[in-house]
């Protein structure tokens, strides 16, 4: 396979449910997963909803893709980064987030959860870090 | 009973509640649904402007899109009534006329 390894950024903006861009970058990230690049998943402004603990949405008649978040570390995304400026805006906190497990079946090292809520600065940081960036 | 006004965006990505809430007179109601009920929270950065609009108007929140989102009725501003589909259509029926903020 190619020995080439690029830093992808997923970039998630929008909410769940009320228009199909989070979920179409779900399924780019999966799909994206099966090429062992460098994955760094980033939430900001209105993509941070993405990842809200307790989504039910049996009343609206939607799958509910809330879950398969929690699966993106069996996928070797090993980067989940959340913007606190954009918690902060909506008033919620991590706790209000949804955990994502990581574990390295070879070593066995573990992580309990990959979510990182971080400063503005430092998603710029990442952002400038990337070799692609794909805009959700 | 004059007319419903409804908003399914968010606030934070576009201006459809702003410009609800400030044409929207004395005795209207609005209806939140799809992203718009991110409005209908408290602690958020629109939290003021949606409170403050509650003196003249009544404000409604679709319950089945804020719990899709995650959000139980203990995370809403104090004032803001739940409503289900059939609520929904009760409010439409009701209304003089429907006017959407898209």
């Amino acid at each position: 396979m190619s020995e080439v390894v690029k830093k992808f950024m997923y970039l998630n903006r929008k909410a769940p449910y009320g228009t199909i861009y989070a979920w179409e970058s779900l399924e780019v990230v999966l799909i994206g997963a099966a090429f062992d690049q460098d994955v760094a998943v980033m939430f900001i402004d209105d993509g941070v909803y993405q990842l809200t603990r307790g989504q039910d949405t049996k009343g609206i008649g939607m799958k509910n893709f809330s879950p398969t978040y929690r699966t993106l570390g069996d996928y070797e995304v090993k980067r989940v980064y959340v913007d606190r400026a954009s918690l902060e805006a909506r008033g919620l906190t991590q706790e209000d987030l949804v955990e994502i497990p990581w574990e390295d079946f070879e070593t066995e090292e573990e992580i309990d959860n990959i979510v990182e809520v971080i400063d503005s600065d430092r998603v710029s940081e990442l952002m400038n870090e990337a070799d692609v960036v794909f805009s959700f | 009973m004059g007319i419903l006004h409804t908003v399914n965006k968010s606030p934070f990505e576009r201006n459809s509640l702003e410009s609800c809430l400030a044409f929207a007179t004395e005795g209207a109601s609005v209806l939140l649904f799809e992203d718009g009920v991110y409005a209908a929270l408290s602690g958020t950065r629109a939290e003021a402007k949606v409170a403050g609009a509650l003196d003249k108007l009544k404000i409604y929140v679709l319950g089945p899109d804020l719990k899709a989102r995650g959000f139980s009725e203990a995370r809403l501003i104090a004032g803001i009534s739940v409503v289900d589909y059939a609520g929904f259509v009760d409010l439409a029926a009701e209304s003089d006329k429907v006017q959407a903020w898209l």
